[in-house]
């Protein structure tokens, strides 16, 4: 699903060069879970931005799904995040004043899905997501783990091959963070999802099949849970 | 078609900043209230001074006679000489340019002594003998009766129409003046109309205290003989009046033994030349207003694109988020200049209206208490030009939100979505 051979980033601020990424080589196979992680700086960040289609890589190769990642406009970028990626934010990143059931539809919105079809749609994910009764509200009425449960019905509502997740328990508390993986790996094994997941917690790690550790820009260990 | 969250979208990012955006939208709104104001009031200014032509032809010259300057055949310089009957064949017969030929004679006048009686009451008004004619270079509102006629003249019928004021002096206020006699220095007329100017201020009182009777009952009643007082010539539509002049001028002297050269001695006036004069003096006030107006409106669009800026500027992440699940960059582009456009049309529309609005209010006061005068009159702006003002918003709008929504879209997506 993800092909990643030999990526390099490197970051100009002024006369400094940040090297962040020096030389990734990663596959991700259709239907796994892997987990990223990593100190503040490694890169595992940008790895997830690159494999989002959010940044650029400089050298090396992307292919996602077979398609390969390179030179893209904005309009054709936008247009592979919609059909192939759903993203997980640790900030949550719902638009704040669209409710929870506009949030959620946003994905078909820009693939010009009527809206009373589209918000049908999110009607029925909210509902998987044992968040029916809250679709009028707006994110600040909402406790972080609804808000949490809300952006996966969005990344999941354009029925992406990825999903990549940034941190997804990063805000939330313990029980309500093993709630959140509890949705994700259901996901993950009903629909059989590709999924990625940075984290800096072990126990998030753990849940997942394969754990990806990044030192300084290179991958050093994969571990198998 | 109707979008309602792109519509949600525009609602939430005005409202979120009351005044500032009602700031914003009072750059836009002054503009253009400013541009409606100026340009009703140049367009009152023009009603104004047009209404001291009334309806009269504005193609029309004045011809007179004067003293003779230059000896010409045998004729000593300081000759004086009228106009006959005669000369208003040849002139027809020789100038195929001219529409209306009006001659005309006059008696007295309302500055001298008083010269027209009625039982007690008395006025000293302008006499003038005219042809039917004359209703088609300079016309009146008929009030009651009838203008001159073909068979008036004919027969010589000693009838005259007069003017509002004459009847006012020389009437008592309810008295139907129609088939009434006046005495006209010493001779009884029979009034057979009643009129009012069609111009305004000073001309309008002048008009109205004027005295028509036929051309042939004027000569002969007063024992003018066969001369004429003045012309009244047009020219027929497209032909600058100027070329009439030159050729009546020429016709007129070659008949009286007036030389080639003496340009004292006929006296004319051309009032196409001076109604030129005015319309460019007009044209020239249009001008400056679309100038200031525009510039108004510029500075007010300029506000708006700032804000724009800033608008996207704060919008920065949220933006991001909606690029991040896959809106193209034509969709922010489309979302941003919408935005702009709702933002000056709206306040556009509104000063559109508020400066019509005020100036029917002017309109209504000018009225009301007739302080309409020789210079201001009906302010307004046309249907055109509001249109106009609109198109011009609409388009100002989208050039607003240009600039804004390309640095909204120049981002990277990551760059967007990290912004604090």
């Amino acid at each position: 699903m993800i092909d990643i051979t030999n990526i390099h980033k490197t970051y100009i601020t002024g006369t400094n060069k940040l090297h962040v990424l020096k030389g990734i080589d990663l596959k991700v196979d259709a239907g796994e879970m892997i987990s990223v992680m990593g100190a503040s700086g490694s890169g595992k960040s940008t790895l997830l931005n690159i494999l989002g289609i959010l940044d650029n890589h400089d050298h090396g190769e992307y292919l996602l799904s077979g398609i390969k990642i390179e030179h893209l406009n904005e309009s054709k970028a936008a247009q592979l995040r919609n059909k192939y990626l759903g993203f997980v934010f640790q900030s949550f990143n719902l638009v704040s004043f669209k409710n929870a059931m506009e949030n959620v539809a946003l994905p078909l919105y820009y693939q010009n899905v009527k809206r009373k079809k589209r918000n049908a749609i999110a009607m029925e994910y909210l509902d998987r997501m044992g968040l029916k009764e809250w679709s009028h509200h707006l994110p600040n009425e909402l406790s972080g783990g609804q808000k949490q449960r809300i952006a996966i019905a969005r990344a999941l509502i354009a029925k992406p091959k990825v999903i990549l997740a940034d941190e997804p328990t990063g805000a939330l508390d313990s029980v309500t963070s093993q709630e959140v993986m509890d949705i994700l790996t259901d996901i993950n094994k009903n629909e059989n999802i590709t999924m990625l997941i940075v984290t800096h917690e072990l126990d998030i790690a753990k849940r997942t099949q394969k754990t990806i550790r990044i030192t300084d820009g290179m991958i050093t260990e994969i571990v198998k849970n | 078609m109707f979008d309602l969250d792109r519509w949600q979208e525009i609602y939430h990012v005005l409202k979120k900043n009351k005044l500032r955006t009602f700031l914003t939208a009072f750059g836009v709104f002054w503009g253009i209230f400013m541009l409606v104001i100026m340009m009703g009031s140049g367009d009152g200014l023009k009603n104004g001074v047009s209404q001291n032509f009334g309806d009269m032809a504005t193609n029309s010259v004045f011809i007179w006679a004067q003293q003779t300057s230059v000896p010409f055949k045998g004729f000593t310089r300081g000759r004086r000489f009228d106009y006959e009957n005669a000369d208003v064949r040849a002139l027809g017969d020789a100038i195929p340019e001219i529409k209306f030929l009006a001659p005309r004679t006059n008696v007295g006048g309302f500055n001298g002594s008083n010269n027209v009686i009625r039982g007690l009451k008395s006025g000293a008004f302008q006499i003038f003998g005219d042809y039917p004619v004359l209703d088609s270079i300079d016309p009146v509102n008929l009030l009651q009766g009838r203008f001159i006629n073909e068979l008036d003249v004919k027969e010589k019928r000693k009838i005259v129409v007069i003017g509002l004021r004459v009847k006012e002096l020389l009437f008592e206020k309810n008295e139907n003046p129609i088939n009434q006699y006046i005495q006209v220095n010493g001779v009884y007329f029979k009034v057979v109309g009643l009129f009012k100017s069609k111009r305004t201020g000073e001309a309008a009182s002048n008009d109205n205290q004027r005295i028509h009777m036929p051309f042939t009952t004027c000569q002969k009643t007063f024992n003018m003989g066969d001369a004429i007082g003045f012309f009244n010539i047009t020219s027929k539509d497209g032909i600058p009046v100027a070329v009439v002049e030159e050729k009546a001028i020429k016709v007129l002297k070659k008949r009286h033994s007036v030389a080639p050269t003496d340009d004292a001695a006929i006296g004319h006036f051309n009032l196409e030349v001076e109604y030129n004069k005015m319309q460019g003096l007009f044209f020239g006030i249009r001008v400056l207003v679309w100038i200031v107006g525009i510039g108004t409106l510029f500075a007010g669009v300029i506000g708006v694109s700032n804000i724009m800026l800033v608008v996207v500027k704060e919008r920065t992440k949220e933006i991001g988020i909606q690029r991040a699940l896959g809106a193209a960059p034509r969709i922010i582009i489309s979302q941003i200049i919408t935005e702009s456009v709702v933002l000056t049309t709206f306040s556009g529309y509104f000063g559109l209206t508020l400066g019509v609005g005020l100036l029917e209010f002017i309109n209504y006061l000018l009225e009301k208490t007739g302080a309409g005068s020789d210079m201001f009159l009906h302010p307004g702006i046309n249907f055109n030009v509001a249109i106009t003002a609109l198109a011009i918003l609409v388009v100002a709008g989208v050039v607003a939100g240009l600039i804004p929504a390309r640095k909204a879209v120049s981002v990277k997506p990551i760059d967007a979505l990290r912004y604090e």
